[in-house]
């Protein structure tokens, strides 16, 4: 049987990355093809091009024999291909079926439009409410409607972009599942992942991307996940950080029923926390998005205003945010600029309010190469650095100011495997010189990597977990709060 | 080459300017290069025309820009240096009608504080209701000008009309009240301090930590107040009350340099082309004092050009208006051209 879709020799390149150079790979019908790489190997960029999102400079996308210009996702959807992004992209205050009406072009006023829906969701073997508000489903069932969009019209070919980023092991499970079914139903999928459990648990093929090239494509069986890792870094996966154990110093941060009113528009906001951080700990914080970490975490680190209970934190407190290029770095500052900013005062390079530029220049390049900051130098614009460079001098400002309790809200988000490992390594060795951490991953393993304790947030409201908590309970205290502790 | 590429787009702005300008000029019928010629005697042409014209000219369009530069600067859009002009014009004469008798060294001092001040407290009600109702400070600034317009007018014919009540306008404030002079010129020591007060702004925003904070803010509110821990509505407000403090000296160092007295129209439009002046020089204090300098010279030339070759004296705008196009639109494709080259 022809391949459905065949990308043939893509070249793409960004400014002066390269992010495709000649890759190829091949859906065949019926099969869940996972396509594995680090961020910024360029499996996003391939997708992207396969659902016209991007136009390629070189290579040809083939669908069914026919060589194609996508040149918009309408041409791609035309042609039988749907695309789940990373995020959510529905309207929390629409309905499943005005959703799906607007993704698909549907006209959203027809009395035959919930009708259309359930025939969808029947041929998917997705059963979910036209009725039911967006902004009301859980994680999972999000989910499920973001695929249901993709596969609105006559879609065949499933694009999905790492849907394991925002769901916790049991969601996730659901999904994977729910990909096997609709194997079953004829529909052929790319699962974007770079979570290598994930690709060898659902699979029938597997292709590896590393810097824009293909290293590997192969069928599942007889792989490892030694193996991929390989080909994914083109090296052996760097070693854990050591952990030693931990001494408990005395109690830095203390909150007794800390609430705090939500600060997106969306989410539940913190409703009732009560939680210690001892010198020399790392607590981490497991949640699903919007359940309230953020504003734990930021009431912490000062920039959120408790609307009730108590909060104490003895000492310096630094952040590092998750959002880093907007809220961690001044991208249009240079770094010895965002370093003078992230300082404040007071500051060795300040007599007064004079600042001492030539001493920040020289302190700043001292970080740049005790924190092996990849730069241009301290007068380079901070935005000129990589997402991992830019996260090294986010964490090497943040310990400049001698803290004794460092806040990180998601602080590996986006990074590959060899900067993840080295952010936690720097969590981990901030806790043995005494710092308290209070630390929030949206990914489960790194949270369980870099914590010695973890505590869960189920809509705003904060549980502790038992010692040697795995993450399976983790996973549904995430879910269903306390009452997955109930015995 | 850095030096170079900052001084390239205000020069080619004005090329630009220019070459409209004389376009236009030649499409309605007038000797291009006679008008451009009488333009360049307007501004330049003999030593009074620059030491009695363009330079005293340039003091209101510098003093403005710098303010509106440090307001640019924390994200503030003040709109309204125009207003804040008068009513800090409106103190001036105020107090400068009322110091008869004191000495230059207490009149001057006085007279310029109240209008300072009266600038100031002209754009804390743009901040109050910003900070209290939510409402932009670009359109509440933009409305009190008319407030002050018409303060102006109402003062002029009521309260502050001149002994005889015959015209609208003020009586001339006292004599120890008014600005030194160069002895020949009008040039007055209001140029000294907008050269001084360009310094100053210059060392403030490049060389201590609360010009850094300021233009974090500017830059970015949200890393501002998460990574460098500051309260962005605090600078925002300080920011755009120095703007109305500096638009309000302008007016009184105007009153108190040239004018002497209060009466309607005592503006040309110095809030608005100050906005121009600040931009193009991408709001360095310094480069404010040349762009300031650029449309004094401007203004003067069509002056000029109106007298010598009839050519309406709001062909300045013309130009100012064209260079202001060109720095934003090349300010938009830099925008454009950067991110596509950091993103993957």
């Amino acid at each position: 049987m022809p391949p459905l879709l065949q990308l043939q020799s893509i070249s793409k390149r960004f400014g002066p990355i390269q992010a495709l150079d000649g890759a190829s790979f091949e859906l065949d019908q019926g099969e869940i093809h996972a396509l594995l790489g680090e961020n910024g190997a360029g499996k996003s960029t391939l997708m992207r091009i396969a659902y016209g999102l991007e136009q390629p400079d070189a290579g040809a996308v083939v669908i069914e024999q026919v060589p194609r210009r996508l040149r918009n996702p309408t041409a791609a959807r035309r042609l039988g291909i749907g695309m789940v992004h990373q995020h959510f992209t529905s309207i929390p205050a629409f309905t499943v079926a005005e959703n799906i009406a607007l993704a698909a072009g549907w006209d959203p006023a027809r009395a035959r439009l919930a009708e259309r829906v359930e025939a969808l969701a029947a041929r998917c073997g997705l059963p979910l409410d036209p009725q039911a508000r967006a902004g009301d489903l859980s994680a999972g069932l999000k989910q499920r409607l973001e695929i249901l969009k993709a596969l609105a019209g006559e879609a065949r070919i499933l694009l999905l972009d790492e849907p394991s980023a925002v769901l916790t092991p049991s969601e996730t499970r659901e999904v994977l599942a729910l990909l096997r079914q609709l194997r079953d139903r004829g529909v052929a999928t790319v699962l974007i992942t770079h979570k290598l459990d994930e690709a060898l648990a659902v699979a029938n093929r597997i292709t590896v991307l590393r810097h824009g090239r293909v290293v590997f494509t192969g069928t599942t069986e007889g792989l490892s996940a030694g193996t991929l890792a390989r080909y994914m870094l083109g090296e052996d996966p760097p070693p854990r950080p050591a952990r030693p154990r931990p001494v408990p110093g005395e109690t830095v941060v203390e909150s007794r029923d800390l609430a705090v009113r939500r600060l997106g528009p969306a989410g539940s906001g913190l409703r009732r926390a009560t939680l210690t951080v001892a010198a020399g700990e790392v607590v981490g914080v497991a949640a699903v998005e919007g359940n309230g970490q953020r504003e734990l975490l930021r009431a912490v680190a000062g920039l959120a205003t408790p609307s009730g209970g108590h909060l104490v934190c003895r000492g310096t407190v630094a952040f590092i945010p998750e959002d880093r290029s907007h809220e961690g770095l001044i991208g249009d500052f240079t770094l010895t600029e965002n370093a003078v900013l992230a300082q404040g005062r007071p500051a060795p390079w300040l007599r007064g309010t004079w600042v001492d530029w030539s001493l920040a220049r020289r302190r700043t390049a001292a970080l740049i190469s005790d924190f092996k900051i990849q730069a241009a130098g301290p007068e380079a614009p901070a935005r000129t650095l990589s997402g991992g460079n830019q996260q090294r001098l986010v964490i090497a400002l943040a310990l400049e100011r001698n803290p004794q309790i460092l806040v990180a809200e998601n602080p590996a988000r986006g990074l590959d495997l060899k900067a993840t490992a080295e952010v936690l390594g720097r969590l981990r060795e901030g806790a043995a010189r005494g710092l308290a951490v209070l630390v929030y991953a949206s990914d489960l393993d790194e949270l369980l990597e870099v914590s010695d304790r973890v505590v869960v947030l189920a809509n705003g409201v904060l549980e502790s977990l038992p010692p040697g908590a795995d993450r399976e309970l983790i996973g549904k205290t995430m879910l269903a709060g306390g009452a997955a502790l109930s015995p | 080459m850095n030096v170079l590429a900052r001084l390239g787009l205000p020069l080619a702005a004005v090329g630009i300017g220019i070459l409209v300008l004389v376009a236009g000029l030649a499409a309605s019928g007038y000797d291009a290069f006679d008008a451009l010629g009488a333009m360049g005697r307007g501004a330049f042409g003999s030593a009074d025309a620059v030491l009695s014209g363009l330079l005293p000219r340039s003091v209101p369009l510098i003093l403005i820009g710098l303010g509106l530069g440090l307001a640019f600067s924390a994200g503030a859009l003040n709109i309204g240096a125009e207003g804040q002009f008068y009513t800090g014009a409106i103190a001036a004469a105020w107090v400068g009608g009322r110091v008869v008798g004191l000495p230059a060294p207490v009149a001057i001092p006085a007279a310029l504080g109240a209008a300072l001040a009266a600038g100031a407290l002209w754009a804390g009600v743009a901040v109050i209701l910003r900070r209290r109702f939510g409402v932009l400070e670009v359109i509440t600034t933009l409305l009190l000008n008319f407030v002050a317009e018409a303060l102006v007018s109402w003062m002029v014919q009521g309260p502050m009309q001149e002994a005889r009540h015959i015209y609208p306008q003020s009586d001339p404030v006292a004599p120890s009240a008014r600005l030194p002079l160069v002895p020949g010129t009008r040039l007055h020591l209001g140029f000294g301090f907008a050269l001084v007060l360009a310094l100053l702004g210059w060392v403030v925003r490049n060389r201590t930590l609360w010009g850094l904070r300021l233009r974090a803010v500017g830059t970015n509110p949200r890393a501002a107040a998460v990574a460098g821990r500051v309260r962005p509505a605090r600078f925002f407000a300080q920011a755009l009350v120095l703007s109305g403090a500096m638009a309000g000296l302008s007016g009184g160092v105007e009153l108190t340099g040239v004018s002497y007295a209060l009466y309607q129209n005592l503006s040309p439009g110095y809030g608005f082309s100050g906005i121009a002046v600040a931009l193009l020089a991408r709001l360095d204090p310094l480069a404010t004092v040349a762009t300031g300098l650029l449309f004094a010279a401007l203004e003067a030339g069509a002056a000029g050009m109106q007298r010598e070759a009839g050519v309406p004296a709001v062909a300045a705008f013309v130009v100012e208006a064209v260079v202001i196009l060109v720095v934003l639109l090349a300010d938009v494709a830099r925008r454009r051209a950067a991110p596509a080259a950091a993103g993957v």
